[in-house]
């Protein structure tokens, strides 16, 4: 097979297997992309991992510890992939920890207040959800076949999500600004998580089907099912030019790509913090590794 | 090392591929896969397989299209019309 | 209070505080493959404290909530040794040993109790313990003769038996930031 046959067979629809030929390109392409995502789960904890000890009630405690385990879990999953494509997880971990790799930009923001585990839970799990979906069609059958659970344990976030927000917009005003004000800050990189609208054919991710959308394609579908549900809570959106066009596509202002940019780059407001939090543990717990290698 | 996982639904269903899990021993494979493929109820029993135990068989050649060990290896319409009407009989069910 | 909502509270409060010390090393524990089997432990552990809070709560008219949060540190009961933040492996694994033999040691008294409420919630209780036991065993196994860990154990021994009057230093800091949302609205639904 050679790669232009390969790239008919994998545009055509076909899947490939770990065991399978594949391209240089393919493979060192596959490789970032599912490392970025192995790493944006496992960063992805440290952001609403601060609130497990603070969660106000026991159900909610249970709810919030068990939606960062399955993020755990995922990353457990993924990196799996990514060492059955060539990669070790330490090595992973070396370049995560060095900034040689990225995470999702969502990741490198603080959370504030009881309002961003609502606003987390549901709308940046939301937005993972659309982004995942669409990754049950990729054509590496060993990660698409993952994302069966990982999907399936993100709708419970979403439920968890949704379920905080309405007790604190049906409790107390000071409850419900707490979600207002997580929401208007969460909006921005909201809107930044799926990426610059490149054309999805001038997407090397798209063209040998690893994602099989674009990245505006999954921004509309975001919109379109989230915006109406926040909408209908009472809660506004920082963004006066958002609106449901007549043709079914949303329109809003630009979002922010240098902040993108500057974010995934390793410059967020909370990357160092993070990776350092991250280094501090995987240092301190070596030695149990190499107990249980 | 390196576990495959498989995966039970139900009582009575096929354990299907789930993941895989690395382990030092069989035990912590246990804990540690008993949580990662169960905690949720969502398996009623769970396979660990080492992954060197796994030899996999592929390429099935058909080269000459041996249909006869295949359900669509078998056109009877034709005949079955020609019996019914040498004996005069109508369909077995007609419906 | 009577025999029965003072049984089930420490039995609640030492569930609850393990859990919730154990519930720190979610994201964060030396492999991910743990990470997730001791996140279970912690949530099962917080899942007995709320079950045995749900039925002091119908001997003493209130909820499991509000004994779980809203009680002056003075009013627990758990064993110093839940109660000691050790954010560190060789000490988490130490303290799950010792908690998981003598917590054993309870339960087995409680399934033998004539009061069948505090009866059956040990036999439920006993049925995940049980692999709470296996996993100390597992790590215990494979840490043994480690001087980390041998020191660990020789340092929390004492703790076992500790007096469950008075509360230590780490409970203070727990309590405060376990607290630190629902007291920002007192009474409201979370």
């Amino acid at each position: 097979m050679t790669e232009t046959d390969f790239l008919a067979y994998v545009q055509a629809g076909g899947q490939v297997e770990a065991g399978d030929w594949m391209p240089d390109e393919y493979r060192a392409r596959l490789v970032k992309f599912v490392e970025m995502h192995a790493n944006s789960e496992l960063m992805g904890v440290l952001p609403e991992r601060e609130w497990i000890l603070r969660a106000p009630t026991l159900q909610r405690k249970l709810a919030l510890t068990a939606k960062v385990q399955d993020e755990v879990g995922h990353a457990q999953l993924i990196y799996r992939v990514v060492e059955d494509l060539g990669k070790p997880r330490s090595q992973c971990l070396d370049d995560l920890l060095a900034g040689r790799a990225k995470f999702h930009n969502v990741f490198h923001y603080p959370t504030r207040s009881w309002g961003d585990v609502g606003v987390i839970a549901w709308l940046v799990d939301a937005a993972a959800i659309v982004s995942q979906k669409a990754l049950l069609k990729c054509s590496y059958a060993p990660y698409a076949r993952i994302m069966k659970k990982i999907c399936w344990e993100e709708s419970f976030h979403i439920l968890h999500g949704r379920d905080v927000v309405l007790a604190m917009v049906t409790g107390t005003d000071e409850q419900r600004e707490l979600v207002q004000e997580a929401l208007d800050r969460w909006w921005g990189p909201l809107m930044q998580f799926h990426g610059t609208p490149i054309p999805r054919d001038d997407d090397q991710m798209y063209v040998w089907r690893i994602k099989s959308q674009g990245n505006e394609e999954a921004r509309q579908q975001f919109l379109e099912s989230y915006v109406p549900q926040v909408w209908e809570l009472g809660l506004t959106l920082p963004d006066p030019k958002l609106r449901r066009g007549d043709d079914g596509v949303w329109e809003y202002t630009e979002p922010d790509w240098d902040e993108l940019r500057t974010v995934v780059t390793g410059h967020g407001p909370r990357t160092l913090e993070r990776l350092e939090l991250r280094r501090r543990f995987l240092e301190q717990e070596a030695w149990v590794r190499e107990a249980v290698a | 090392m390196i576990f495959e996982v498989f995966r039970q639904e139900k009582r009575g269903q096929p354990f299907a591929h789930a993941g895989s899990i690395e382990a030092p021993d069989v035990a912590f494979a246990e804990t540690w896969a008993r949580e990662q493929y169960g905690r949720r109820g969502e398996s009623e029993a769970l396979w660990l397989v080492p992954r060197s135990g796994v030899h996999e068989v592929r390429d099935f050649p058909d080269e000459f299209d041996l249909k006869y060990r295949r359900v669509d290896g078998y056109s009877l319409k034709r005949r079955l019309k020609e019996a019914r009407e040498r004996a005069g009989t109508p369909p077995a069910r007609a419906r | 209070m009577n025999e029965r909502a003072r049984l089930l509270l420490e039995l609640a409060d030492d569930e609850l505080l393990v859990g919730w010390r154990d519930s720190e090393w979610t994201g964060i524990a030396p492999t991910l493959e743990e990470d997730v089997a001791f996140s279970s432990i912690a949530q099962n552990e917080i899942g007995h404290a709320r079950a045995a809070y749900e039925l002091a709560a119908r001997e003493l008219g209130t909820t499991a909530d509000e004994l779980a949060f809203d009680r002056a540190p003075g009013e627990y009961r758990s064993s110093p040794l839940v109660e000691l933040r050790l954010v560190d492996w060789a000490h988490t694994i130490a303290r799950r040993c010792l908690y998981e033999q003598a917590d054993r040691a309870r339960i087995e008294a409680l399934m033998q109790s004539g009061d069948e409420v505090v009866a059956g919630l040990a036999r439920k209780i006993d049925r995940e313990e049980a692999y709470h036991r296996m996993h100390a065993e597992l790590w215990a196994e494979r840490l043994r003769g480690d001087p980390r860990f041998e020191q660990a154990l020789a340092e929390l021994r004492p703790y076992v038996d500790g007096d469950r009057r008075t509360r230590t230093d780490d409970f203070a800091a727990l309590h405060d930031e376990m607290t630190s949302v629902r007291r920002t609205a007192p009474g409201a639904e979370w």
